[in-house]
């Protein structure tokens, strides 16, 4: 097997100097019952590289790469154009292949990563601090939850209809097992939700998606005064993280926590995962945050380096008083939103947020100008609604078999409600000639 | 300076020995941040043309600046290359951190994980897009159960951590589908790694420690009397974090469900015995998998991770959503559980951690079953071999034979002035990483050290010469040589005191201006 080193003598001298007469015998330990006498029968056997590349190139085969056609699928994950450089960047083994940075002399490369990483997330969302990430913009919004919950001393959260119902789930499934209650609201496609009127002095905090699941955009600030004023807390949850390059951010609205998915920036759509919540929070809230945190401090001879830090509201410290349970966070996907994020820089992440509204505009006039195809939203970022005169679900079917990936039908994502609604994305990798494609597609199966 | 930008003249020596004009020592670099490199107006990417259309953002005006430094692609790609080398990593050493099992990353694993029809697939794809995707799931999930005996598995958590979650969740849905969801203590070992008191207590359990026997083990006496109609589970480690196995397992097990409670069971160190020894028969009802440890998918300098968990017949209707089932010859991905369904919820976006389920497939497809049979057997055999060569200088507090990992505490250091970290930091200066330190709990300073089946014999008899070499420098007194150490890394030891007295979180211009005025 070509990645085991040890040769058949090495294993006779290894086991004299234990004193062992076989491997088996170090496993006397263990129940005869729960042993196998050999490698389990119904598993294949070992195979070569040329022997793997073909079986799981045989799977890749089966499915339909976004990339090869026209795609305008959002709805949480967006496909972006993802610079070389940043994926022989993070393939570099000394990233790739090191650990959590638990000996910071030796891991000052992932530290100061981390802490720019930190910064790039604070400075984006306009927030004061940002942690070194979470799995995924679900559990992050499920975490800012929780969050508010211990900063309020409350245990009622209430949930827009504009958020992802992925991370609505997330939510409520922690809620029914943690204790608190998490109040949901219908689908806000239409939009006319009144939270700042449901807001009570039970309430921990809302929870609002900016731009939401349909698209919808919000400004904030008077919803975070009415929550603050009631001693709750607003969270803001990004699923877009590309329309911060171009929108108020939710900390210049008063935002208390903003909970994002970072994936826009560096990772491919990975049919869902791994991708990186992004957390950030104001400073006064820093000792009740979740995750790892890396800050600045200097060595025995003075230099500045960095090192994780405030552990002590951490899993491996404060065990059953820790903060939140998670020890593996998204590491090597924030280095990648990194790379990518200075790539772009100031003039390129504001141009590229600036070109993804762009195209949906264009989009969303092209798709206008099909007879029976209604635009829902006044405003967006790069994602908008749509109504059909058909149930969205077999249209996106039918435009599938024509290699068109047309949108996330409503149904999709809440089930057996609004069977006529598209969600439509675009971003800097559709072309005129794909979003015409689109329209003529569309107008033919309606 | 001349006019090619060299110094004329050397330098006087100042105070710290080897210092530089730059800062820099040859190949080591000094590297600033990003945001100190910032010349406004560079850009290291160039973007289709922007279509001449007006905005449409409603009521939100467009934001001002957001503060983002501009660099062109060199500077990227320089900075990034001279932070990674600052960086240890299995790929140019051993990594021997206990209970983290830092093994060869395979790249052909990084090769499969990137091919479009993986990478390139959105999650929301209608299932007729994605037969493939769903096709690996599926085949992953067999791969599991065959593995561990198990009938169910979900794959949605996204690390262990998370697949503790997942696993207790259903274990407390399971009670209460019985009506006893009363039930609210967990028994956890005070071995235990942190993440699952952490964890049993998220949920809403009182955590109630279990002690430790003289050899390492649970102490079933202490446990039977434990039990009792409030408890709901037992969670514990397997090989533990000792690095031994539970010889009790299976009693300990049938008292746990004669109590009426669940065993979960951490699968961390399933490394040790992936391939020989099947779970299923040791009466666990629960089981996380970390796929970046076990099967090899890279740590990447924190995560990412996966952490699927098989589940015992009594807890396989109480699975997350959402999991793939097979229709006659099509995959079908249920996301969202059907009237009367026992499915508790779901753990995050979308349906797990694909990228990490191609690469974990791609390493069980190379080994198969013969390579994996073979891997555990060398994981346990390099432990044992580091465990008999380092036995007599250092002490080890339990008797072997180990698994995947040998444990040593740190009387061996005792009156010298010499401690664990002391050690850990000395062997970074010879060129290791350390083992794993303070971990688990239950021993006096514990150096606890996983070498994993794809180190060398040479690599391990170096280590050995090092550490053998290092403890026995300590016995000789030297304390202020060891806490002196390391001296040849990037940075030397670093004040995480200072660090968490006065956060400074992240980088922010004002001060840094200031500074550079001074
Ligand atoms: C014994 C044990 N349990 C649980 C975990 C948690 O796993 P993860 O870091 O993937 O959340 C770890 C890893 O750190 C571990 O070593």
């Amino acid at each position: 097997m070509r990645y085991l080193p040890l040769t058949e003598s090495d294993r006779r001298s290894m086991l004299a100097t234990i004193g062992a007469a076989s491997v088996d015998d170090l496993f006397r330990d263990v129940p005869m019952a729960a042993r196998h006498s050999g490698p389990i029968p119904e598993l294949p056997g070992h195979m070569g590289e040329l022997e793997v590349e073909r079986l799981l190139g045989s799977m890749a085969a089966r499915n339909l790469a976004a990339g090869s056609c026209p795609s305008f699928l959002g709805a949480g994950s967006y496909r972006h154009h993802v610079p070389s450089t940043v994926d022989y960047m993070i393939q570099r083994g000394e990233f790739l292949t090191a650990y959590t940075p638990y000996q910071p002399e030796i891991s000052q490369g992932t530290l100061q990563v981390l802490f720019e990483f930190q910064t790039q997330v604070a400075l984006l969302t306009g927030m004061d601090v940002a942690n070194a990430s979470m799995y995924d913009g679900a559990t992050s919004c499920s975490e800012a939850v929780k969050m508010a919950n211990r900063i309020t001393r409350r245990k009622k959260a209430i949930l827009s209809g504009g958020l992802h119902p992925h991370y609505r789930d997330v939510t409520t499934t922690d809620a029914a097992f943690t204790g608190f209650d998490a109040v949901t609201l219908p689908p806000d496609a239409f939009g006319g939700e009144d939270l700042a009127g449901m807001v009570d002095a039970q309430t921990s905090c809302v929870v609002v998606q900016y731009p939401s699941v349909f698209g919808r955009i919000y400004d904030y600030t008077e919803l975070a005064k009415s929550c603050q004023a009631k001693g709750a807390l607003l969270i803001v949850v990004v699923t877009e993280a590309v329309s911060l390059g171009l929108l108020t951010p939710p900390g210049d609205m008063g935002a208390d926590i903003v909970a994002a998915e970072g994936q826009s920036f560096g990772n491919p759509l990975n049919f869902g995962g791994p991708y990186v919540g992004l957390f950030a929070c104001k400073e006064k809230y820093v000792r009740q945050m979740p995750g790892r945190l890396c800050g600045q401090t200097v060595d025995a001879d003075g230099k500045r380096g960095f090192v994780l830090t405030l552990s002590t509201r951490e899993q491996h410290i404060r065990r059953e008083k820790a903060t939140s349970n998670i020890c593996t966070n998204s590491g090597l996907c924030a280095l990648a939103f990194s790379i990518h994020v200075s790539l772009l820089g100031e003039e390129g992440l504001a141009g590229l947020a600036r070109l993804n509204h762009a195209k949906a505009v264009q989009l969303a006039e092209k798709l206008a100008g099909v007879k029976g195809v209604e635009v829902v939203n006044d405003a967006f970022f790069n994602e908008f609604t749509v109504k059909l005169p058909k149930p969205a679900a077999g249209v996106v079917e039918t435009l599938a078999q024509r290699r068109i990936l047309a949108g996330v039908p409503a149904s999709r994502l809440f089930p057996g409600e609004h069977p006529d609604l598209l969600l439509v994305a675009a971003t800097e990798t559709n072309t005129d000639s794909d979003m015409d494609a689109f329209a003529q597609a569309l107008a033919e199966v309606l | 300076m001349n006019n090619q930008g060299r110094p004329t003249a050397i330098p006087a020596p100042t105070s710290a020995a080897g210092d530089t004009v730059t800062g820099n020592r040859g190949l080591r670099i000094e590297e600033p941040l990003i945001f100190e490199q910032d010349s406004p107006g560079r850009c290291g990417v160039d973007l289709p043309a922007l279509p001449d259309v007006g905005l449409r953002l409603g009521p939100v005006k467009p934001r001002g600046s957001i503060g983002l430094p501009g660099l062109s692609e060199p500077q990227v790609v320089r900075h990034y290359t001279r932070l990674s080398q600052k960086n240890y990593a299995i790929d140019a050493g051993l990594y021997p951190l206990g209970s983290c099992t830092m093994k060869h990353n395979p790249r052909l694993n990084e090769k499969m994980a990137r091919l479009p029809g993986f990478a390139d697939v959105h999650p929301l794809q209608p299932e007729s897009t994605v037969q493939g995707a769903l096709a690996l799931m599926d085949e992953l999930a067999h791969w599991l159960k065959a593995l561990t005996g198990m009938p169910a598995v979900t794959l949605a958590p996204a690390a262990g951590a998370h697949g503790e979650m997942a696993g207790m969740m259903a274990i407390r849905a399971a009670l209460e589908h019985r009506g006893e969801g009363a039930r609210k203590r967990v028994l956890v070992p005070e071995s235990a790694h942190g993440t699952n008191p952490a964890t049993a207590a998220a949920i809403g359990y009182s955590v109630d420690p279990i002690p430790a026997t003289a050899e390492g083990r649970v102490d079933l006496e202490a446990l039977k009397a434990k039990l009792g109609p409030d408890v709901a589970a037992i969670m514990l480690t397997n090989p533990n974090t000792c690095g031994l196995f539970e010889r009790d397992i299976i009693a300990i097990a049938e008292v746990v469900h004669a109590a009426g409670a669940f065993f979960y069971c951490d699968g961390a160190n399933f490394n040790a015995i992936v391939g020989r020894v099947m779970p299923a028969e040791l009466g666990i009802d629960a089981m996380h998998i970390n796929l970046h440890k076990t099967f090899s998918t890279p740590h990447g300098g924190g995560g990412p991770g996966s952490g699927p968990v098989v589940f015992s017949a009594a807890l396989a209707p109480f699975v997350p959503v959402p999991y793939v089932r097979k229709d006659g010859d099509r995959f079908v991905l249920v996301e969202r559980e059907g009237e009367g369904g026992t499915a508790y919820g779901r753990m995050k976006a979308f349906h797990g951690q694909m990228g990490m389920f191609v690469r974990a497939l791609s390493y069980m497809l190379s080994h198969g079953a013969d390579g994996l049979w073979q891997a555990s057997g060398d994981a346990v055999l390099n432990a044992n071999y580091l465990m008999a060569r380092l036995n007599d200088v250092m002490t080890a507090p339990f008797e072997g034979p180990c698994m995947h990992e040998c444990l040593f505490d740190d009387r061996f250091l005792k009156g010298t002035g010499v401690s664990t970290l002391d050690i850990a930091k000395a062997l970074i200066d010879e060129g290791f990483h350390p083992m794993t330190m303070y971990f688990p709990l239950v021993v006096h300073g514990a150096l606890l050290i996983e070498p994993t089946e794809t180190e060398s014999k040479d690599a391990l008899d170096q280590f050995v010469t090092a550490l053998r070499a290092l403890a026995e420098r300590a016995k000789t007194g030297d304390a202020a040589w060891f806490q002196a150490a390391p001296r040849f890394t990037p940075r030397r030891r670093l004040d995480e005191t200072a660090a968490a007295r006065k956060p400074v979180l992240r980088w922010a211009p004002e001060p840094e201006r200031l500074e550079a005025a001074e």
